[in-house]
């Protein structure tokens, strides 16, 4: 079976976020970016499974600038094998990702496609579940944990109250949650040997697909910052404040 | 014009964050002068109808029952809402692990774009919402017919119930995708609130340094009538269970008093808890992150703090 793994460069997750000084978006001038932490986990469930001799192919796919190479080369040297960049300079919504993704999954045909449950730059939280609406898949989200059979799957999913496992046919659209894994760091050798495994180059224009705008950002803006308060000298103190200062117990 | 609220339950009882999410779309209703709609998909759950019936502005409730809409799978769950949308202006739902499984499914099913989380409605078709673990917000204006939205359910007040009359219609539920079969859900039961409606919220880290440290913590909270919350790094530490966290990737809470113990203040952290009115933070090291947003700071030893706290306040 090949699995598709979809992978984004955002700003690194230790990193703090700045908004430009004109609110007109995001300041990632030489920011450090990185693989989005989720869609580290969807390549490490990729390689385990291919490891398990489930998976015999993985296919990562990104969409974004020319610099996206800098995460599926990533994704390559943690094994990887082989990488489809769409191009695009364009900030695309998760309906337009999901479109473009399943262009990519017609054309490889995987029984499985493993993707981050959110990115951590924009939060949406859409993307896997839109691709699998689109194919008309089975769905699981917040995967925490993930058992392959042949036709189908059981998934464990975090959800607010605990944990919900279900069974889901094959093929299916996992989006994983943190704790499904410890992704492995790329070794130097593998580094390398990344360089030469393939990296197919598409340009978004030449799919022809209707991935227009629908929701235009008027503004971008902080977020009330808070400031540091006081340091209290002991326990007494501390609950002496809560109490008649600040009325919250 | 009509708003359509799919609310959130287990089939018995409505869950606290469909008030919140019924709150935002009453806001909303002001801008477009418009009734709201409320959907209960679910088996058995006459009680919930009842209740969503009671709430104060809604003109009707759609009531769903199968058993194939029992477990809230996400595929028969997005038929459900499509099979519905139509005719909508507007659709919601609560940003949480419910809202966040189905919602995208039948925005994409209708060629939607959802807007995520909405902390505050700007007009009938402008929102506010956050991005990069809420470091900044956006507003954001939607061309779309159908208005797919899902509510962070912190930013908005429960809607107030008791002097509601809607009507009660029994709608055609949608069959059985045959794409998915729910298995088990281990559900953990406590006592104590309920980390997202909670007023007070104790957390600990990785300071605790043990899963049975949080006893500790729990004498202090049962005190309070506190909710017991948790950084990632304790729950990645096996010291308490997955839907402790909060944080980013985990719940977002906004209590009136947030008492941050043994925890250091990464950005996914403050993203969860940092909208709650008072924040308390306890570390040994001075120059933990925590504390930068902590309105009071107590730099000293959780292992001595708290079973201090619980005795005077005793």
């Amino acid at each position: 079976m090949k699995v598709l793994v979809g992978v984004k460069r955002v700003l690194d997750p230790q990193v703090k976020a700045r908004v430009k000084a004109d609110g007109s978006g995001m300041d990632l001038t030489n920011a450090k970016m990185s693989m989005n932490p989720f869609d580290e986990n969807a390549v490490e469930e990729a390689l385990r499974l291919k490891e398990a001799g489930l998976v015999d192919e993985i296919v990562s796919v990104s969409i974004g600038p020319e610099k996206a190479q800098e995460s599926l080369r990533q994704s390559l040297a943690m094994g990887v094998d082989r990488s489809i960049h769409i191009i695009t300079d364009d900030e695309l919504e998760p309906l337009a990702i999901a479109k473009i993704l399943k262009t990519q999954v017609e054309k490889e045909s995987p029984g499985l496609v493993l993707v981050g449950k959110q990115a951590i730059d924009d939060d949406s939280n859409q993307t896997g579940q839109m691709l699998s609406a689109l194919l008309g898949w089975s769905q699981s989200t917040f995967t925490s944990k993930l058992e392959l059979d042949t036709d189908f799957a059981t998934t464990t999913r975090e959800i607010d109250g605990g944990l919900e496992t279900i069974t889901i046919k094959m093929p299916a659209v996992i989006t994983v949650d943190l704790r499904l894994n410890e992704p492995r760091y790329a070794t130097l050798p593998n580094v390398m040997k990344a360089r030469k495994k393939p990296m197919e180059k598409i340009k978004l224009e030449d799919l022809a697909l209707d991935i227009s705008t629908r929701l235009t950002i008027l503004e971008t803006m902080e977020s009330e910052a808070r400031s540091a308060g006081v340091i209290v000298n002991d326990v007494a103190e501390l609950v002496d404040k809560l109490k008649n200062e600040a009325g919250v117990i | 014009m009509t708003i359509l609220v799919i609310a959130e339950h287990n089939n018995k009882t409505l869950a606290p964050a469909s008030l919140n999410c019924i709150s935002a779309a009453l806001q909303l209703a002001q801008h477009v002068d418009c009734g709201i709609d409320i959907l209960v998909a679910g088996n058995d759950c006459n009680d919930v109808v009842q209740s969503c019936s009671k709430i104060n502005g809604i003109a009707r409730v759609l009531s769903a029952n199968c058993d194939s809409l029992k477990d809230h799978l996400a595929e028969n769950m997005a038929n459900q809402v499509v099979a519905l949308a139509t005719g909508y202006s507007h659709v919601l739902a609560p940003a949480t692990t419910f809202g966040k499984n189905f919602m995208p499914r039948a925005s994409a099913l209708l060629d939607m774009a959802q807007i995520s989380e909405i902390k505050a409605v700007v007009s009938s078709d402008t929102f506010i919402r956050p991005i990069y673990a809420g470091n900044a917000l956006v507003k954001l204006q939607s061309s779309d017919d159908i208005k797919m939205i899902t509510v962070r359910t912190t930013a908005f007040e429960s809607a107030e119930s008791g002097e509601g009359t809607a009507t009660i219609e029994v709608i055609d539920a949608v069959t059985d995708s045959g794409l998915s079969t729910f298995v088990k859900q281990q559900i953990s039961e406590s006592e104590r609130p309920e980390l997202t409606s909670a007023k007070i919220i104790l957390s600990g880290g990785r300071g605790l340094k043990d899963g049975k440290n949080f006893e500790l913590l729990y004498a202090v909270a049962d005190k309070l009538s506190a909710a017991v919350g948790a950084s990632r790094a304790a729950v990645d530490a096996g010291y308490v269970p997955n839907e402790y966290q909060v944080g980013q990737t985990g719940k977002v809470v906004a209590p009136d008093l947030y008492i941050a113990v043994g925890i250091s203040g990464a950005i996914q952290h403050l993203a969860g808890m940092k909208d709650s009115k008072v924040i308390v933070a306890i570390n040994t090291d001075s120059e933990a992150p925590i504390f930068q947003v902590a309105d009071y700071g107590l730099v000293a030893d959780l292992f001595d703090v708290l079973p201090e706290m619980a005795k005077i306040l005793d």
